[in-house]
């Protein structure tokens, strides 16, 4: 018999109950376990942060270096022990340094997987298949309707376009954590060795993954007086912000931009055509739907729980597939944190 | 059908009007006929297939797919061709080349069995994109932000013709349009409209806007009640008498006792109204007629129907729309003592002297009854063209009315809102109602009027507040109030607070408001007009 009367959920978020220590809490903790540096998931406030060095380097660029009284950099598959309970931070996928949690108590091993992809990406570690007892998943992109291509096939659309309209700057939307460093090391590899200008909120954290050794190549801060002041072109240039610039100031200064997002959810037609993207891509941090299953399968729970985004569907799968599964309805992740 | 899954791909993403415009132009001298007629009518919404409607294919996709996964996806995507599209699996029998002439024809000696089977044949052989292009074919409804409006401009700029022309002979012609087509190529004559009973489009009305006031030369302007009844054209001709809707459905068969032959032989433009000359009736008697296809004799008795007339665009088989509207009154208040004399018509009275003070109090009186939304105005030199035309006709509705209700569910929003909870019901106290003074009951569904700012804190506070699931609906916590503005409130049994509201939208969230101030039913009921 599985045990999980130690892992709970409190108004903060997942708790294990010996460890006093909470996973991803919305709200200041004595301690918390940080599965990835986004920021409904890595909030500030807590005393002491167990986390990956990746994931409390990030915290630093966001918080300021003295975020937390105490900091724990706990490597992946490094073993560490908290009130009895076994801890493991395994890699996630997701963004660098995401982990999933693996907590072995009372003879049951249960696993917050945190956000979680099973796409290639050459900016994190990838997924590790970990067989546990209970697995707690999310679901941003828990519904069939979600299939997402591969985002090499993705990133040439990018390069079709930017030979298609020499005249126009190229500016795509993408979150500033992750997904920006994921698109320039697609295009990297996709052969594009021009510079890449980025928005200046997006410097800090490509400079940290530049330090674990993440090469992405020529990239410079977009100059805005400058360009106000057209002495600078960008026009067949590829320029990243973040998707909160998009509709700003900033972006109109750009000559006849050719406004491009990047996220799991361009798939949805209507949904992508808000904000005026012309072209949507479809390239996400998140499993698609079946990945998940995929996932679930692997891993060989025999029960599955669901944190964040379209639950229904997927304990619906579960329990087609025969596996006891539940919400969790956590409250405070956002689904657009992609 | 993957020129047509382009085209609409890229009209979907094409940031402007005239980008759209150019989109269309390449494709019409880029693709055969039959195929882009056929094309263009799922733009203008003109192609209707028959036997394959939206049920069908929900029974497909049904077949092919967990019918729980597949409510729960349409219910965020809220397209069902897009639902569809998406979910059905790629398979490896593809084929290229299937073209909508193809597809057409096919359906149309198909019976309802064979339909199916021929749809699901289709989706098996094309990608995803094409798949949604096809789905979109067959199901209408396009929303790639195309009106038809646009496809004819984009004929005209194709063949370098004035729109007008093009706009005068659509009624004539149905898809695939090869009349238009074989005439604008040379090889035909131009279809000709002469004394038939076809439907002329509309000349529409802008809101006046606050700003625009200050402006407006009231003085060249004819004044006019702005009925709230259904907006309908009169059609005779040699082939009888035809009544339209304002999207040009034909609806002589709901109407029969206005779709009688006349010996005068032209079109006029007016509102449907319950009732009779004399004695209007209400929206809700109209609307009694407007939702029963055929309507027996004895409804037609009860609650008969008359057109209010207050213009002309044919007139024994001439065309007065190139005249300016003073003319064709002249004209239509000649006809109506005359060839238009009946009990079922009667002419829509001009209001003396249009100055801006009579105007503001008209439209303050048109709460007093009288089913009267606001005021029309209408250059006296304008011409009837079809569509909105700048400068020509005005509605200057009457301020609508507002009530502080409290949100009591919430539900995502569809499509580009499906990350919102977007759509709210909303409640009043039950004082006035057979419940209890103490309990709220829904109202008014609403899902516009607020800012995309606060749709955001909208979302936040139902996520923050939920206390049940139904299904995809949220209970919320019953604390917030909203201002609510509507257009009118009215008796409904349909609805347990034994009111409903028509066109609620939001006007302020309140805040600051506690909800045991917010209106009750009595306040409500105190609003209804007739
Ligand atoms: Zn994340
Ligand atoms: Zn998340």
């Amino acid at each position: 018999m599985i045990d999980t009367s130690w892992l709970k959920i409190s108004k903060s978020g997942l708790y294990i109950v010996p460890a006093k220590a909470h996973i991803d809490p919305v709200r200041s903790v004595n301690t918390a376990i940080i599965t990835h540096g986004h920021a409904d998931h890595a909030r500030a406030g807590h005393k002491h942060v167990i986390a990956t060095p990746q994931t409390l380097e990030i915290m630093a660029v966001r918080y300021g270096a003295n975020f937390a009284e105490q900091k724990t950099a706990v490597k992946y598959n490094q073993k560490i022990q908290l009130a009895g309970v076994n801890l493991t931070l395994i890699p996630a996928g997701h963004v660098l340094g995401s982990a999933q949690i693996a907590m072995e108590y009372a003879d049951t091993k249960i696993i917050a997987a945190g956000d979680y992809k099973r796409k290639s990406d050459p900016t994190c570690a990838p997924f590790q298949v970990e067989k546990c007892d209970v697995f707690i998943t999310e679901a941003t992109f828990g519904l069939p309707v979600f299939s997402h291509p591969t985002p090499e096939a993705e990133i040439q659309k990018l390069l079709e376009v930017q030979q298609l309209f020499p005249e126009r700057s190229v500016i795509i939307g993408a979150y500033s954590l992750g997904k920006a460093q994921r698109i320039i090391a697609l295009l990297r590899a996709a052969g594009y060795e021009d510079t890449i200008f980025i928005h200046g909120a997006m410097k800090k954290l490509c400079e940290l993954y530049v330090s674990f050794g993440i090469e992405l190549g020529s990239l410079q801060t977009t100059p805005i007086g400058r360009i106000d002041n057209q002495q600078i072109s960008l026009a067949n240039k590829f320029i990243l912000a973040p998707p909160s610039a998009m509709g700003t100031k900033w972006a109109q200064r750009l000559c006849d931009p050719l406004v491009v997002s990047a996220s799991g959810w361009m798939q949805v037609r209507q949904r992508a055509k808000q904000g005026g993207v012309e072209l949507p891509l479809v390239i996400s941090d998140h499993a698609d739907w079946n990945d998940i299953l995929r996932t679930i399968k692997e891993v060989e729970a025999s029960e599955v729980w669901v944190t964040h985004g379209r639950e229904d569907a997927i304990i619906h799968a579960c329990t087609q597939m025969g596996l006891a599964a539940k919400a969790l309805s956590l409250i405070g992740y956002e689904d657009e944190s992609e | 059908m993957k020129i047509f899954a382009d085209l609409l791909h890229s009209l979907l993403y094409a940031p402007q009007r005239l980008v759209k415009q150019a989109y269309l132009v390449e494709f019409i001298k880029n693709t055969p006929d039959p195929d882009r007629g056929y094309a263009l009518s799922a733009l203008t919404g003109e192609l209707s297939i028959q036997g394959v409607k939206a049920g069908l294919i929900r029974k497909i996709a049904y077949q092919k797919c967990d019918p729980v996964l597949f409510d729960l996806s349409y219910d965020f995507v809220g397209d069902l061709a897009e639902t569809t599209a998406l979910i059905w699996p790629n398979t490896t029998r593809q084929v290229s080349g299937i073209r909508i002439s193809d597809i057409i024809s096919k359906l149309k000696t198909a019976n309802r069995i064979d339909a199916g089977t021929l749809v699901q044949e289709w989706l098996d052989q094309l990608p995803e994109s094409q798949r949604w292009a096809l789905l979109k074919l067959l199901t209408g409804g396009l929303r790639v932000g195309v009106s038809a409006r646009m496809v004819r401009l984009a004929l005209a700029q194709s063949y370098q013709i004035d729109v007008n022309e093009i706009e005068q002979i659509w009624p004539l012609i149905e898809p695939p349009y090869l009349e238009l087509f074989n005439w604008l190529d040379g090889k035909a004559d131009k279809p000709d409209a002469a004394g038939r009973a076809v439907f002329r489009p509309m000349m529409l009305a802008h809101p006046l806007l606050e700003s625009e006031i200050a402006e407006m030369d009231f003085a060249s302007f004819q004044a006019e009640w702005k009925w709230d009844g259904a907006r309908i054209q009169l059609v005779s001709g040699s082939d009888g008498v035809r009544i339209f809707s304002r999207s040009g459905d034909d609806i002589s068969g709901t109407f029969p006792e206005i779709a009688k032959p006349l010996s005068w032989h032209g079109v006029i433009d007016g509102e449907l109204l319950a009732g009779n000359p004399n004695k209007i009736g209400s929206f809700q008697q109209l609307q009694l007629r407007l939702n029963r296809k055929k309507p027996s004799v004895k409804m037609i008795s009860e609650t008969p129907v008359f057109m209010r007339v207050y213009d002309i665009l044919f007139d024994n088989n001439i065309d007065v729309r190139e005249h300016p509207l003073e003319y064709r009154r002249e004209v239509l208040e000649a006809q109506m003592k005359t060839g238009l004399k009946t009990c079922y018509l009667d002419l829509s009275p001009i209001l003396a002297d249009a100055s801006l003070a009579n105007l503001q109090t008209w439209r303050q009186q048109c709460r007093a009854g009288g089913l009267i939304e606001g005021v029309m105005l209408k250059n006296k030199t304008s011409s009837y063209q079809a569509g909105r035309i700048k400068g020509s006709w005005f509605k200057w509705k009457r301020d609508p009315l507002t009530a502080d209700l409290v949100i009591l569910y919430a539900q995502r929003g569809h499509g580009k809102r499906s990350s919102f909870f977007s759509d709210f019901t909303l409640g009043a106290w039950g004082e006035g109602s057979e419940y209890d003074a103490q309990t709220l009951l829904p109202v008014a569904k609403a899902y516009s009027g607020f800012t995309d700012d606060e749709l955001k804190k909208l979302d936040k506070f139902v996520r923050e507040n939920i206390i049940q699931k139904f299904g995809p609906v949220r209970e919320v916590e019953k604390t917030l109030v909203v201002e609510i503005a509507f257009d009118s409130v009215q008796y409904s049994k349909r609805h347990k607070s034994g009111i409903a509201t028509r066109f609620p939208r939001f006007k302020a969230i309140r805040w600051d408001k506690p909800a045991r101030d917010a209106n009750s039913i009595s306040d409500l009921i105190a609003m209804i007009d007739i």
